[in-house]
Formats: C-alpha cells, sequence, structure tokens
C-alpha cells in the first residue's frame, strides 16, 4: 500500500519530462518574440541625427537560454513542493515539524517581539523598522476584517488610515487634545467614514466594489488636498504633539518621564515608548477580531463571504453585517492612523496614495485571507524584506517582484491558506482552503 | 391555537417584462401539515417560492401568514431577510447553499444568528464575555448538537460542510433551515439528487419534523415516492396556473395533472389512463 503512491509520483514525474520541455520552449519562444526587438535590436539617434541601429543577438540568447532554464527551474519546483504533490512528496517527520513550528510559531514571535526594544536597544534603525512593520501589521489586521473575513475587496483602505491620522493631527493642534483622547475620536471618525463608504457600494460586487472602494481613496486623499483652510493642503499638518506617557512628557525637561524616574534622558526612550504602543494596538485588534471571530457578529461575515443569498435566508439583515464590517476595519485604520501621526509629528497627502492600499491589500492576500498570523508574517516579510533588499540597490524590485510570484505559485491562498473554525464539539480541524470562498465583495 | 391555515396565498401573479411566471395563483397550507407544489418543469413552482421567502416581490396578490398565536403577517410587505427574521419562514435552495468552508456545525450556529446576535448585546456584551452570553451560546450549540444528531451527522460536526456527501448536505441544509425555529419550512426540491435510500431517510426526517416538532412544511418535489407518501395536500401548477389540488389519491387520479406531466392534452391522457387500468 506504501509503495502506491510514491509509483504514481514517480510516474507522473517521468511522464512530466516532455511536459517540461514543452512549456520550457513554449515560455522561451514568447521571451524570443518580446526580447528580439527590446533587447535584439538597439536604435538610437545617430550624430545627425539619423536612425542607427546595431543587433545584440548574444543578449537576446542569453536572455531566452535563462528564461528556457527558469522555467524548467520553477517548474520543477512546482511539481516537488508545490500544492499538487504536496501530500505525497513530504516526509511525514517533516511534515509533523511544519505542524510543530506552526503550533508555537505565534506565542515564539509574540515573545520575541516584546523582546525586540531589549535586543536592539542600541539600534534605532531596527527599532523604526519594527515600529513600521507592527504599523503594516495592524493595517493588515484591520484590512483582514473587511477583506478576510467580511469577503468585500476594499482598495481604499488608506482613506482610514488618512482620517484617523488627520483627526489626530488637526485636534491635537488645534486644541491640543492630548493623544489618549484623540486616539478613540479618531477611531470613531474612522467607522464613521467607513459606514458613510459602506451604504452606496452595498448592492455592488466584485470589480465593482473594488472601483469604488479606490475612487473613495482618491476622494480622501484629493479632499485633504484642495481642502486648504482646514487640512494645510499639500503642505500638510506639521507640529502635531508627540505621545505622552499617560500625561508625562518623554523629553529632556525637568518633568519629563527620565526626570521623574531619576534616570538619564535617551531619545531612544520615545522610540521604545512608541514601539510598545503600536505593539498594544496591534494586539488589541488582534484580540477583538479574533473575538469577534467567535461572536455570532464574526460567524455572519464569515457567512456572508462564503453564500449572501443563504445569508438572507436564514434572517440575517446582511447591509448591517456588512456595515459593521466596513467600520470595524475602518476603525482600526483610524487608530493606526493617529499613531502614524503622533510619530512622524508630520502628516501630508503624500503619505496617504493608492500606493499604500494596494500594500495593505497584498499583505492581506499574501498572508492569506481571513488569517491572523499569516498576516503578521506576511508584513513582516513585505516591509522586513523590502528593507533587507535595499544593499541591492536597483534589483530590490526584481528580487522583490520574483518572492511574490514564487510565494503566489507555491501558495495560491496566502502563506496560511486554510480556515480555523471559530467553534467545534471535538477537535478543531483546519478547513483546506479550497473549500474556503474568497468572497463576491 | 389558530384555525386558519398556516399560510394562504390569494390571487399571486408574478410578471417578469412581459411573461407571467405565475397568474393569479390561490392557494393554502394548512398548519401542521405538509403541502407539497408539484408540476412540471417551468410551471411557476420556485418563482412562487421566491414569493413567499422574499427573494420576489410579487407584482399582485396577497401572500398572508397566521402565526400559532393568531398574529397575522403579510408576506407581499416584508422583504428579503425579515421574512426569515421576524415572520419565522425558513428555506432551503433547490442547488444546495451551505457555507462549504464552516463546518456544520457553523453552520448550525449561523442560522442562529438573530437570537445569539440578541443574546450578545448586539456584539457588545459578547465581546466583553458576559455569562448570560456564554450560556446563550451554550444553548445554541445544544440545538445544533440535537439537530446534529436527527440528521445523523453528530461525528461529521467539525468537518467542513463542503466536504460531506451531497445527501448529508441537503440533509445539513434542512437542519440549518430548522435550527432557525421556524413556523414555516418551505424546501425546494430536497430529493433532488439522492438514491431510494437517501430519499426514505428524507421523508423520514420531514415525518418527524412535523408530528414532533409540528412546524408546517411546504415542499416543491419531483420525487413522486417522496411527495405521495409524506404530503398530506398536493398543489398541481402547470404554466403559472394551479391546475388540481386535494389528497395525494386525488391528484394522482386526476386526467388534468396526467395530461400536464404527459405533456399532451386532457383527452388523450384518460385514454392513456383507460387503457392502461
Amino acid at each position: 500500500m506504501t509503495a502506491t503512491p510514491h509509483k504514481t509520483s514517480n510516474a507522473s514525474r517521468t511522464a512530466g519530462i516532455p511536459f517540461l520541455l514543452k512549456t520550457a520552449f513554449i515560455n522561451a519562444a514568447i521571451a524570443l518574440v518580446l526580447f528580439s526587438l527590446m533587447v535584439g535590436i538597439r536604435t538610437e539617434a545617430g550624430s545627425d541625427g539619423q536612425l542607427t541601429y546595431w543587433t545584440r543577438f548574444g543578449d537576446l540568447a542569453a536572455l531566452v537560454g535563462a528564461v528556457f532554464g527558469g522555467s524548467i527551474v520553477i517548474e520543477l519546483l512546482r511539481q516537488w513542493i508545490g500544492p499538487t504533490g504536496a501530500e505525497k512528496l513530504v516526509p511525514p517527520a517533516v511534515q509533523s515539524g511544519i505542524s510543530f513550528i506552526g503550533r508555537y510559531l505565534a506565542p515564539a514571535l509574540l515573545i520575541f517581539t516584546l523582546l525586540v526594544p531589549v535586543i536592539f536597544y542600541n539600534q534605532r534603525y531596527i527599532l523604526d523598522l519594527a515600529i513600521l512593520v507592527l504599523t503594516y501589521v495592524m493595517l493588515g489586521w484591520g484590512l483582514n476584517v473587511v477583506v478576510g473575513l467580511a469577503g468585500l475587496l476594499d482598495l481604499g483602505y488608506v482613506a482610514f488610515y488618512a482620517v484617523g491620522a488627520y483627526s489626530y493631527g488637526l485636534l491635537a493642534t488645534s486644541f491640543g487634545w492630548s493623544f489618549w483622547v484623540c486616539l478613540p475620536l479618531a477611531g470613531i471618525l474612522a467607522a464613521f467614514w467607513g459606514v458613510l463608504l459602506g451604504f452606496p457600494v452595498l448592492r455592488l460586487r466584485g470589480d465593482y466594489l473594488a472601483i469604488v472602494t479606490l475612487a473613495f481613496g482618491e476622494i480622501i486623499r484629493l479632499v485633504i488636498i484642495n481642502w486648504q483652510e482646514l487640512t494645510g493642503g499639500p503642505n500638510g499638518v506639521s507640529g502635531i504633539p508627540r505621545p505622552s506617557f499617560f500625561g508625562i512628557p518623554l523629553d529632556n525637561s525637568d518633568d519629563g518621564l527620565a526626570a521623574k524616574l531619576g534616570i538619564e534622558y535617551s531619545p531612544t526612550h520615545r522610540i521604545v515608548f512608541l514601539f510598545y504602543l503600536i505593539l498594544a494596538l496591534a494586539l488589541l485588534t488582534n484580540w477583538v477580531t479574533i473575538r469577534l471571530r467567535r461572536l455570532p457578529i464574526g460567524r455572519a461575515w464569515e457567512a456572508l463571504r462564503e453564500d449572501e443569498v443563504a445569508c438572507r435566508a436564514l434572517g440575517i439583515n446582511t447591509t448591517t453585517t456588512k456595515l459593521t464590517a466596513f467600520a470595524t476595519g475602518a476603525m482600526f485604520g483610524g487608530f493606526a492612523g493617529a499613531f502614524f501621526a503622533t510619530r512622524q509629528g508630520f502628516i501630508s497627502p503624500e503619505s496617504f496614495t493608492f500606493q499604500e492600499s494596494a500594500l495593505v491589500l497584498a499583505i492581506v492576500v499574501l498572508g492569506g485571507m481571513g488569517s491572523q498570523l499569516g498576516v503578521a508574517l506576511a508584513a513582516l516579510t513585505m516591509i522586513g524584506g523590502f528593507e533587507l533588499f535595499r544593499s541591492l540597490e536597483n534589483y530590490r524590485m526584481l528580487v522583490f517582484g520574483m518572492a511574490m510570484v514564487l510565494i503566489m505559485i507555491w501558495r495560491p491562498r496566502g502563506i496560511i491558506g486554510h480556515r480555523a473554525p471559530t467553534v467545534y464539539l471535538t477537535k478543531a480541524q483546519a478547513i483546506s482552503s479550497d473549500l474556503v470562498k474568497e468572497g463576491h465583495g | 391555537m389558530s384555525g386558519e391555515p398556516i399560510l394562504s396565498v390569494e390571487q399571486l401573479t408574478m410578471r417578469f417584462g412581459g411573461i407571467v411566471a405565475v397568474q393569479e395563483l390561490s392557494f393554502a397550507a394548512e398548519r401542521k401539515k405538509i403541502t407539497a407544489l408539484i408540476g412540471p418543469n417551468g410551471a411557476g413552482k420556485t418563482t412562487v417560492f421566491n414569493c413567499i421567502t422574499g427573494f420576489y416581490k410579487p407584482s399582485g396578490g396577497a401572500i398572508r401568514l397566521t402565526h400559532d398565536d393568531g398574529r397575522q403577517i403579510a408576506l407581499e410587505r416584508l422583504n428579503d431577510f425579515r421574512i426569515a427574521k421576524q415572520a419565522k419562514v425558513a428555506r432551503t435552495f433547490q442547488n444546495i447553499r451551505l457555507f462549504p468552508g464552516m463546518t456544520a456545525l457553523e453552520n448550525l450556529m449561523v442560522a442562529q444568528h438573530n437570537a445569539l446576535m440578541l443574546a450578545s448585546g448586539f456584539t457588545f456584551l459578547g465581546l466583553i464575555g458576559v455569562p448570560t452570553y456564554r450560556d446563550a451560546e451554550k444553548r445554541a450549540i445544544a440545538l445544533a448538537t440535537d439537530w446534529l444528531k436527527r440528521i445523523n451527522l453528530l461525528d461529521r460536526a467539525d468537518d467542513a460542510a463542503g466536504n460531506l456527501a451531497y445527501g448529508d448536505q441537503r440533509r445539513l441544509e434542512i437542519a440549518r433551515a430548522m435550527c432557525t425555529e421556524p413556523a414555516l419550512l418551505c424546501l425546494d426540491e430536497p430529493a433532488a439528487g439522492l438514491n431510494a435510500r437517501e430519499s426514505a431517510a428524507l421523508s423520514e426526517l420531514l415525518l418527524s419534523i412535523r408530528n414532533e416538532l409540528g412546524t408546517s412544511i411546504l415542499l416543491i418535489e419531483h420525487d413522486m415516492s417522496v411527495v405521495m407518501e409524506i404530503s398530506d395536500h398536493i398543489v398541481v401548477m402547470d404554466h403559472g396556473v394551479k391546475i388540481a389540488q386535494g389528497t395525494p389519491r386525488e391528484v394522482r387520479d386526476d386526467p388534468k395533472v396526467i395530461a400536464a406531466y404527459l405533456g399532451t392534452d386532457e383527452d388523450e391522457a384518460v385514454a392513456v389512463m383507460e387503457s392502461g387500468s
């Protein structure tokens, strides 16, 4: 019995060789057509303005060869590690090892994160990067409620981030309100805008929903740019107060925290404080999301993603269910925005472009829609990895893009694609991503 | 107790543009009985169902639901989810609409959404974990467990609904509709695609729902063995109008019904019947 699966897998692999060569040839042919003009022939304006050209067939041959070899390698990798053969080819020891790692990965990551300021106390760069990663983890977890749980594709999430940031920035600079008063206000205002966005898009699905949310994100940014009296337009809002340790400022003054504690002042104190602040906010987001999933509203979100018609037949008010998903996601975006404003001390519309929405959405999709751990890992990979490749300079985007393609080949439903049930009788079994719907918007 | 039928449909008309799918249809479904709506393909049965369960807004006519306490609800005035929530009409679908990525137990929990939502204080009390919500959740799990036992799926409770066998999915969908604790259960072809053994189990389940729980059932069905075995009353439709009604025996011998099913006119059907008997 045990030999049978090996035999079949071997057979499929040997049968795959002509297929392998065929795909490689097709890919190489496409590359030849594409590159023959782009690389093979080089044109330039000559000294008298006439067109001169020369051929670079060597480079062309090298490129086509690289594509040929590359597609063989990718196809081999896909057959070995990919989803089709994964069950049979990964030995059981490795599988149990992976599940062991999976079980302890989240607590281990959490403990490591708590210790980051202790370990890297003197490395300002790493602390700043960690704060940035955590901000995106929080944004990812917030958007995960909308996209991952409720299945509503939101391309304008940055709008709520902006609403949160400007709420804090303007309230703090105009009225001098403290961060801790403004934080909940920023969340509430963002949630309010979430509901406002929700109403017009209730009837839209899929692509249409994505386009309207995309437009909403742009509208918020354009309003911020053009409403000069309130927002300062492209000049942004500056002089936003730094956060205080519950009323005690973190500065060099006599009533600063350092002086009160009788320790020597260091600018790192504030960074460490910011680090723990965003960690606390992110963990709050995570805790609330995990709890909401186990409450009727969270189950209704997931049911909505699975089948909206069935939800209506069961008496679930799909309107309020969608709106609460938008509002909850937006609220966390607002919190993150307020944090962003207090960390930077300066905000301008440039920070809230579509690029940010796309990045956060990429984090959610890459992480595995609906998976909290997956989103955290994806944020770490995307933001941290991007910094890691900094030394590669011009090739950074190339390496980054290739990494994304590889992840999408191996794990098309994200790093953690399966779904954990919210309630169980005897044993919680992970549900395969093949069964879980992605939602139709 | 009210002596009125649980559901009375009067002069129901549904037009799609120029096409009249249902024309001035009137019938009633008796309380605590099983009423079957049958007819050839395209007769307008599912349209009637969609009107009753709020997925379509009827072009004309009245659909009145009378609860046990005498409370009357005009279903044609309620829309989509309110029919299930306020009027307590639950339905299943011709092509099964479970939540495939959620477990069997979760499917039954989603069905109890409105009761649980209330118990969780619209999420706020549930978020801080008040004991009343925990009790309500335990009761909801108990009800779901009870239904899983009834449909023989207790050992598959933690499996994804999409992984269940076809017949099991059909039964789970009925259990899910029943978890909303409906006054009227509407089933759209519950026996479609079931084998003889599964059909028999389904008949048993529906009879137990009627006898033990006293839930009224309205069903569309093509499987005549199921219809004839369990129905108390049958309404036959063809081309959007009612052509016959009565007990299974009466309907079975009605030449109009046979004509509709054979696709011939009435005289020929009578001839066929006479030659057969």
